[in-house]
């Protein structure tokens, strides 16, 4: 029991598990999944291919707070993506052709790594504050992405591209697959190699790690890299979802929720040791929040404020310097149980 | 000098403190008091119990037995707040002012004089400069803190700390970064402040320091009580004799009088080395050769060190390895060469606090080796605790934090992550610089060895007695240039001295 208690996972999982139990108390029917025709229905299947696009973001953002950094600019690298991806379909004369729909995806996310690529120069070569650095993109991405949808909404009809976010593999939806297969990619990229141990190295000590032989300028480009192309991919899968790219509203405030799931996995903003299994969990929490509100009929017009105060208490939940506050309180009310045990386990 | 009478009451008495961490018992029944106007020495190994006891009687720390006496009162502190509202006050090794802000706003952080609920400025800077009048300081209040060197702004952190009402004054190696001017400048607040009649605390490393300054000693080891002292009626063997609770004999470093010919069979050959102030320095050193860089600080000898292994790039000369001109363009490089470098800032260039030993130990190895050529975690491991028993690591445990070591043992990780490279040519700056005297002892020691080996090393240290014993030449470096360089055997600390004290008339 112990042990599970000291895993850095407990308080984020038992978080995102009270909260299924809540939407399943409130209303029985948002753990009921359905079959039809093959395909799995129901709340929690909605969750799982719904938080696809930011699991593809929190998981480069996971890369990059672990070097120190933050990356402002994924929504709109996201919008940028979908419109780029967008465009050339919409001007092609087979819109429904497999390939045609490749090539835009292709190219969508390349010109979202290339974003990454400079996102990454400003702040590994320039040396420029990452806050700051991708702040740039933050504004001018939305821009560039209207530039290039000529400030409309391009909406396309194209079956393999709708497929993306709307079909389904084996029963579950295609986005799933998508997402799961990044984390995976990431997982094996960070754990497998020693990449995951440098990106930490450099997070918490940048001149030491230097001074120890570590690419550190290369690590921290790598990352805002990765970001960018994660941000693509999910850029991709958003525009499929409403088949249609609108250079305002893709991604928006997605890099808020990226950086609420890091930090609710249990990676800290101050960069260095970060837990991508923890980045997954804080995804799936955000995004059942989200289903909460339209669930429980939260009026939208309160929504926010709903979400916000669900958020603080997860993060009070699990902040270890108040778990000891409510343990030494709820000590000091048995007083016969207070023994010097006490004092060791504050030591410990 | 003070005189103590025995009948002189301590301002502060402390008795049979005990504090226990699980099953560890860091401090066993310690007494120890503090009389007023008077410098007093709390000396022992790493893990004697010094910091324990400091942080007890600051209130970092809750003892788990024992008693304090403040002026005749006992007292209880929950915190470091309530020592400080006692009257006790502490000045940490790391200066934990803020740098950004004005020198009158860190002196009087938490207490700014007020008028009309908003902060009066003027009287901020009219009491700063008092306080910094009092010390001697000649140091514009409303300058920015970060403006001002090290020294200086150490000594504004002792401003801050005897601005308040201060009985107990707390100094936790607060030399360790200082040059002797600086040492010296420090000193005079210091007797300054024992006039005044405050009790201070001073906690060094450095014996030379404890001998000219303090009065007393207070003696610990493993968490007991060796005993209390008057310094002028210690002699300097039997204090570190006490300390280490082994014969003096054993700690005497075999001097190194091994001959070395220069000049041809040189393996690293550097000419007319230059970057900034540094100019013109030439530097020999001959395969398992141990080359002392000597000099004040200033005079250049990091930047040497830095330039030698790729962490800064040299305007101009060369540099060749084995008769070869090379480049080392970074630290990467560098150590590709087998030239390696072992920073004189252990916390911000060389520890990474938060990995483990086993990983800091690897990580210098994994990042020669390459991304994708990881090593297996039970290679890792296994490297890891043959280093760990190699030099002697405690705790001996490769998953511990590294941060949570002391500094010695992290120096000795940091060369376990050197010397897992095998390099060829290994460059410490200040390795013993705020390590006990048994780790000191003990790296010393191993340098030796290494040298015995093949391996080549520059030693640089500021502790010239150090210099002249590991090393078997010894180049004098001041105001950026290299000046002589001389075999060990023929030099004294005294003739070392005056030549580094030397005026630069040639020019």
């Amino acid at each position: 029991m112990k042990r599970i208690l000291k895993n850095r996972l407990f308080w984020p999982v038992l978080a995102l598990v009270a909260l299924i139990v809540i939407n399943t108390i409130a209303r029985p029917s948002f753990i009921s999944i359905t079959v039809q025709g093959g395909q799995l229905y129901g709340p929690l299947i909605d969750i799982l291919r719904n938080s696809a696009p930011l699991m593809l973001v929190a998981l480069g953002m996971t890369i990059v707070i672990a070097t120190r950094g933050i990356d402002l600019s994924v929504g709109a690298v996201m919008a940028v993506s979908g419109a780029v991806a967008l465009t050339i379909i919409e001007g092609s004369s087979d819109p429904n052709g497999l390939g045609t729909v490749l090539v835009a995806i292709v190219v969508g996310v390349l010109v979202a790594l290339v974003l990454g690529v400079w996102n990454g120069f400003l702040v590994a070569v320039v040396g420029i504050q990452p806050i700051i650095a991708t702040l740039v993109l933050m504004l001018a991405g939305r821009g560039i992405a209207l530039l290039i949808t000529g400030g409309f909404i391009t909406t396309i009809n194209s079956e393999p591209y709708k497929f993306m976010a709307q079909g389904y593999v084996l029963g579950l939806p295609f986005a799933l697959y998508v997402s799961m297969a990044a984390v995976v990619v990431v997982a094996l990229l960070e754990r497998r190699t020693a990449l995951g141990v440098l990106t930490e190295a450099v997070g918490i000590n940048p001149e030491a790690s230097r001074l120890a032989g570590v690419r550190s300028r290369g690590i921290i480009w790598g990352a805002y890299a990765a970001s960018g192309l994660l941000a693509g991919l999910a850029g991709i899968l958003y525009s499929s979802n409403i088949m249609a790219a609108d250079a305002n509203a893709a991604g928006l405030y997605i890099e808020l929720d990226a950086i609420l799931a890091v930090v609710l996995g249990g990676t800290s903003l101050m960069g260095g040791k970060f837990s991508l299994a923890g980045t997954v969990v804080g995804v799936f929490t955000i995004q059942t929040l989200k289903s909460t509100i339209t669930f429980l009929g939260v009026p939208p017009a309160v929504s926010p404020l709903f979400l916000a105060i669900v958020v603080v208490i997860v993060v009070l939940v699990q902040s270890p310097r108040l778990r000891s506050v409510l343990a030494r309180a709820s000590q000091a009310l048995r007083p016969r149980n207070s023994s010097p045990q006490g004092g060791s386990e504050v030591a410990s | 000098m003070v005189p103590v009478s025995d009948d002189a009451r301590p301002v502060v008495e402390v008795t049979g403190a005990t504090v226990r961490f699980l099953a560890e018992t860091a401090l066993d029944g310690v007494d120890f008091r503090m009389f007023p106007g008077e410098v007093h020495s709390l000396m022992g190994e790493n893990g004697a119990g010094k910091s324990t006891l400091i942080k007890g009687l600051t209130g970092a720390l809750r003892l788990d037995a024992g008693d304090i006496v403040l002026d005749g009162e006992p007292v209880h502190f929950g915190s470091p707040a309530d020592a400080q509202r006692a009257g006790i006050r502490t000045v940490y090794q790391e200066i934990d002012l803020l740098p950004n802000l004005s020198v009158a706003e860190n002196i009087l952080l938490g207490r700014e004089p007020r008028r009309w609920g908003a902060i009066d400025w003027k009287a901020m800077r009219r009491e700063a400069a008092a306080v910094l009048g009092e010390l001697g300081l000649d140091v514009d209040p409303a300058s920015t803190l970060s403006s001002h060197s090290l020294a200086i702004q150490q000594l504004i952190a002792i401003a801050r700390a005897i601005s308040a009402d201060v009985k107990v004054l707390v100094l936790d190696e607060p030399t360790s970064s200082l040059d002797l001017d600086e040492v010296a400048e420090l000193f005079r607040v210091i007797r300054e402040l024992k006039e005044r009649g405050v009790a201070i605390l001073f906690v060094s490393h450095f014996l030379d320091q404890v001998y000219e300054i303090c009065d007393r000693v207070t003696v610990l080891r493993g968490g007991k009580l060796v005993g209390e002292y008057l310094t002028r009626e210690l002699l300097r063997i039997d204090l570190v004799q006490k300390m280490l609770g082994r014969s003096a004999d054993e700690l005497v470093v075999r001097p190194r009088s091994e001959p070395v010919e220069s000049g041809e069979e040189a393996m690293l050959d550097v000419r007319g080395l230059g970057r900034g102030r540094l100019e013109g320095v030439d530097l020999v050193l001959a395969e398992g050769e141990v080359l002392g860089l000597a000099g004040l600080l200033g005079s250049g000898r990091t930047e040497v060190a830095r330039l030698l292994t790729g962490i800064d790039r040299p305007d101009d000369g060369t540099i060749a390895l084995d008769g070869v001109v090379i480049s080392p363009r970074n630290p990467r490089r560098a150590i590709g060469y087998g030239l390696t470098y072992s920073s004189e800032n252990r916390r911000t260039e060389g520890i990474i606090g938060e990995l483990t030993v086993r990983e800091n130990i690897t990580l210098a190895l994994q990042a020669q080796r390459g991304i994708f050529r990881r090593m297996r975690h039970s290679r890792q491991k296994e490297l890891a605790a043959s280093w760990i028993e190699a030099l002697g690591i405690r705790p001996s445990s490769t998953e511990q934090l590294a941060g949570t070591l002391s500094g010695g043992n992290q120096q000795k990780v940091l060369l376990a992550r050197l010397l897992a490279l095998a390099p060829r040519i290994l460059v410490l700056d200040e390795p013993t610089r705020g390590i006990d005297i048994g780790a000191k002892v003990e790296v010393q020691r191993l340098v030796g060895e290494l040298a015995d080996n093949g391996m080549s090393v520059v030693f640089i240290s500021a502790e010239l007695e150090e210099v002249l014993r590991v090393s078997s030449r010894i180049t004098l470096l001041r105001d950026g240039r290299a000046v002589a360089t001389l075999q060990s055997d023929a030099l004294t600390v005294d003739s070392l001295l005056a030549m580094i004290a030397q005026p630069d008339d040639g020019e």
